[in-house]
C-alpha cells in the first residue's frame, strides 16, 4: 500500500489541479471556438454558422485599428521596456553605493495595479491639469502636450505609461542574469585589455539569451492581455483610437451583447499569444531533450 | 464534513422557513445605486413592503449596466432568474426572443395600462402582443441646458435652429466662453449626434436613419449634412474635453465656464442638486428641431416559479405603473411620469415642458426612442453606429467617408 502512494502520490496530487486545468482552461477555449462559429447575441447558442464572426470581425474598422494598436503598442513596450531595463541594470551593477535602495525604487512602480498607474498618468498628461498647464504656467504658453487627447498619439501615451510600470521589473530580471555571468571569464577579459562596452556587447549580454527570452514572454504577454491600464488611462478613446483586442472583446461581450462577435476576437488573440509562445515552449523543450 | 452538512442543514431550514411566510416575492435586480437613484427605488421597496410583499434587492453596480447584465446572463443561463431586471428599449425584446420573459397582460389590462401609456412607450413594454415589462419613467435626450447669466451676458437666445446655435456658438467663442461643454465619451457624442439627426433631419428621417436603418437615409445627404454639423460642433467644444464625465461638462455651464451643454434630464438633477433654479440660473429648452427622444426606464419580468413569486411580480408591476410610484419616483430621479394621467403640479418647469411636449409629440407621430441610450436598436447595431459616430467626431475624417463608414459598419453589425 505505501509503496503504490509512493510511487502514484505525485499523481494524485497533481490529478485535481490537472483537470481543472483541463476543464478551466482547455474546455472553455473549445467552448470558445465553438461559441465564435455561431450567431450567438445575448446569449451563447450553439448552432454553428461558419466563419461569419470572423468575416463580420475583419470588416470591423474598429478591430482595424485595435490590432494596428496591439502592434504599435506589443513593439514599442516590449523593445523600449528591455532597452531600457537593460540600461538600468548595466548601471546598477557598477558596484554603485545604496544599489538596494535604488532598485528598490525602480522596481516598485511593479507594485502598484495597473488601474493606479493609469488613473495617475491620465492626470500627469490631461492637458488641463498636468504637464501641459504646468509648462504653460511657467511662462512657456506655446508648449504643448495633448498626446492624452489626440486620437493619432493616444497610444503612445499608453506606451508610456506601460514602459514607467515594467521596465523596474525588466531592469531586476537583467540584473540577476548579469550577476550570473561567470565572473572569471569577466577577469579574464579584464586582464586581456578589453573594454568594458566590449566585454558587455561580446561577453556578458549574449551569455544572457535566456534571460532575454523570459524577458520577452513576460513582456509580450503583458502587452497583448493589456486592459485595465487602457480602461484607465484612455477608456480606450479619443473615440476608439486606443482600443485593443482585449477592450475590443469586452465591449462587444459585455456593452453590446454580441458573444459570437466577441469570441472570434478572443480566438484570434489567442492565436497572436500562441504564435509568440509556441515558439518559445519548443525551443526550451528541445533544448532539454537534447 | 460535519460543518459542512450543519451549514446545508441550515441553509435548508432558511430556506423552508422563508417559503412558509408565502407572501408575495421580488428579487429585483437593478443599478440604480447612486445617491438620488437609490432613493427613487427606496421607494418602490418601501410600497412594495406596506402591500405584504417581501423585497430582495439585488443591486449591481458598474459599467452603465454591464456588470448587471452579466449577473442576469449568469442567472437566466443557471435557470434562476430574477423576478424583475431593471431593462430597456429592444433589449426586452431581445430577452424575450431567448424565451425567458413572463406574461404580465392581465396586470395591464387590469390596471388599463394601454389607456394611460404613450402608443410608442407602450410598444416597447408588450413582446408580440403580450406585457412583458412595466415603465417607470420617462427621460428626455434631446435637452439643451445653458447658463442664463452668460447668454443674458452675451446678448443671446435660446436657439431654436441649428444655424442659430452655430451664430450663438462662435459669438460665445469669440468673448472667451466655451460654447458647448462636452465630454468625449463614446455615448455622450452619440447622445449630441442624435439630437443633430432629429433637428436636421427631422423626426422621418430619424425614424428612417436610426431605427429603421434604411441604407438610402444612411448614406443620404442629409445624413452628410449632419457630420458636417457634428465637425463644428468640434470646434466649439474645449481641448480638454477627452473622456471628460458629463456631469462635470455640467458643473461647467453650471459654473459659467461654459455656456450650453446637449444631455437627458438627468442633467437636470445636477443643477438642481447645486441649488440653481430652473428659468432663472439655468435654462432648458428642446435641442433645435422638432420632435422628441425618449428614454424610458423599465423593468422587465422574467419568467418564475411558484405561486408567492409570481405575486410579487404581478404586485410589482401594478405598483410600478400606479400614479403615486410614477409621481414620487420621478420628482426624485428628475425625469418624467410615462403615464400621462399623473398631475405634474409639484414638478419644475422643466419637467412640465417635457411631459407637454411627450404629448404633443405623441399626436404627432414625432415622439420617437432614443438610438444613445439604447431605446432604438439592439446593441450591435447601436454600438456599430456610436463606433462611426466617436471616431468621426475625434478625427479629421470627412463628412462622406462617416456617411460611407455608417453604412457599412451597420450592414456588418448583423
Amino acid at each position: 500500500m505505501s509503496e503504490w502512494l509512493e510511487n502514484h502520490l505525485p499523481k494524485v496530487v497533481l490529478a485535481p489541479s490537472f483537470i481543472a486545468v483541463l476543464i478551466f482552461v482547455y474546455g472553455f477555449i473549445g467552448w470558445t471556438a465553438w461559441v465564435s462559429l455561431t450567431r450567438s447575441k445575448l446569449l451563447p447558442k450553439y448552432e454553428i454558422k461558419g466563419f461569419i464572426q470572423y468575416e463580420r470581425l475583419f470588416d470591423s474598422p474598429r478591430w482595424d485599428t485595435a490590432i494596428n494598436n496591439l502592434y504599435i503598442f506589443g513593439a514599442l513596450f516590449i523593445i523600449i521596456a528591455m532597452v531600457l531595463g537593460l540600461l538600468l541594470a548595466i548601471l546598477l551593477d557598477q558596484k554603485i553605493r545604496v544599489e538596494g535602495a535604488i532598485r528598490t525604487i525602480y522596481l516598485y512602480p511593479m507594485a502598484l495595479s495597473m488601474i493606479v498607474t493609469g488613473t495617475a498618468w491620465k492626470w500627469i498628461l490631461n492637458p488641463g491639469l498636468g504637464i501641459e498647464s504646468m509648462v504653460q504656467g511657467w511662462g512657456f504658453t506655446n508648449f504643448e502636450f495633448d498626446w492624452l487627447v489626440n486620437p493619432d498619439y493616444a497610444i503612445y501615451t499608453i506606451v508610456m505609461a506601460a514602459i514607467w510600470q515594467s521596465s523596474g521589473f525588466v531592469m531586476a530580471l537583467f540584473l540577476a542574469g548579469l550577476r550570473s555571468v561567470d565572473g572569471e571569464i569577466i577577469k579574464a577579459a579584464q586582464v586581456d585589455g578589453i573594454p568594458t562596452w566590449r566585454i558587455y556587447t561580446a561577453i556578458i549580454i549574449p551569455s544572457m539569451a535566456p534571460i532575454f527570452l523570459s524577458a520577452f514572454i513576460v513582456l509580450a504577454h503583458l502587452a497583448i492581455k493589456s486592459f485595465d491600464l487602457v480602461i484607465a488611462l484612455t477608456g480606450g478613446g479619443p473615440g476608439y483610437a486606443t482600443d485593443l483586442p482585449a477592450t475590443y472583446m469586452y465591449a462587444m461581450a459585455f456593452s453590446r451583447g454580441d458573444i459570437g462577435q466577441a469570441a472570434s476576437s478572443a480566438m484570434i488573440m489567442m492565436l497572436v499569444v500562441f504564435a509568440i509562445v509556441v515558439p518559445y515552449l519548443y525551443s526550451e523543450l528541445r533544448a532539454k531533450n537534447d | 464534513m460535519k460543518r459542512f452538512a450543519f451549514a446545508t442543514v441550515s441553509t435548508l431550514a432558511v430556506v423552508a422557513g422563508s417559503s412558509v411566510l408565502a407572501g408575495p416575492q421580488a428579487e429585483v435586480l437593478h443599478w440604480w445605486t447612486s445617491g438620488g437613484e437609490a432613493k427613487s427605488v427606496a421607494v418602490l421597496q418601501e410600497e412594495f413592503a406596506a402591500n405584504g410583499g417581501s423585497w430582495t434587492d439585488m443591486p449591481v453596480a458598474g459599467g452603465g449596466g454591464d456588470a448587471a447584465m452579466t449577473a442576469l446572463r449568469a442567472r437566466v443561463l443557471s435557470g434562476n432568474a430574477p423576478t424583475a431586471v431593471q431593462l430597456k428599449g429592444p433589449a426586452i425584446q431581445e430577452w424575450y426572443e431567448e424565451g425567458v420573459l413572463a406574461d404580465i397582460s392581465s396586470v395591464a389590462e387590469a390596471e388599463g395600462w394601454a389607456d394611460v401609456l404613450p402608443a410608442s412607450i407602450a410598444g416597447h413594454m408588450k413582446c408580440e402582443g403580450t406585457w412583458c415589462a412595466a415603465p417607470v419613467n420617462v427621460h428626455r435626450v434631446d435637452w439643451i441646458w445653458a447658463n442664463a447669466d452668460v447668454l443674458a451676458a452675451n446678448g443671446i437666445e435660446m436657439p431654436t435652429t441649428w444655424d442659430e446655435f452655430n451664430a450663438a456658438a462662435d459669438k460665445l467663442q469669440a468673448a472667451g466662453v466655451i460654447p458647448l461643454a462636452h465630454g468625449g465619451q463614446a455615448w455622450q457624442d452619440a447622445t449630441v449626434f442624435e439630437t443633430v439627426v432629429l433637428g436636421i433631419g427631422g423626426p422621418e428621417f430619424f425614424q428612417k436613419a436610426l431605427v429603421d436603418l434604411d441604407p438610402e437615409a444612411l448614406t443620404s445627404d442629409t445624413m452628410v449634412q449632419v457630420f458636417d454639423q457634428m465637425r463644428t460642433m468640434r470646434g466649439y467644444v474645449d481641448e480638454n474635453f477627452s473622456g471628460r464625465d458629463w456631469n462635470l461638462a455640467t458643473a461647467m455651464v453650471m459654473n459659467g465656464e461654459a455656456a450650453f451643454q446637449i444631455m437627458g434630464d438627468w442633467a437636470k438633477g445636477e443643477f438642481l442638486a447645486a441649488g440653481k433654479k430652473p428659468g432663472e440660473d439655468f435654462l432648458c429648452a428642446s435641442t433645435p428641431g422638432d420632435g422628441y427622444l425618449y428614454n424610458v426606464d423599465s423593468f422587465a419580468m422574467f419568467d418564475v416559479d411558484g405561486d408567492d413569486k409570481k405575486a410579487g411580480q404581478d404586485l410589482l408591476a401594478k405598483l410600478i405603473v400606479a400614479p403615486n410610484f410614477q409621481k414620487v419616483f420621478n420628482l426624485n430621479k428628475g425625469s418624467i411620469p410615462a403615464r400621462t394621467d399623473v398631475a405634474l403640479d409639484d414638478f419644475d418647469i422643466c419637467a412640465n415642458l417635457s411631459a407637454e411636449d411627450m404629448g404633443s409629440t405623441s399626436d404627432a407621430g414625432s415622439l420617437l426612442p432614443s438610438y444613445a441610450h439604447g431605446m432604438a436598436l439592439r446593441g450591435s447595431q447601436s454600438g456599430a453606429i456610436t463606433d462611426v459616430v466617436t471616431a468621426h467626431f475625434n478625427s479629421d475624417m470627412s463628412s462622406a467617408d462617416a456617411v460611407q463608414q455608417l453604412a457599412a459598419a451597420v450592414a456588418n453589425s448583423y
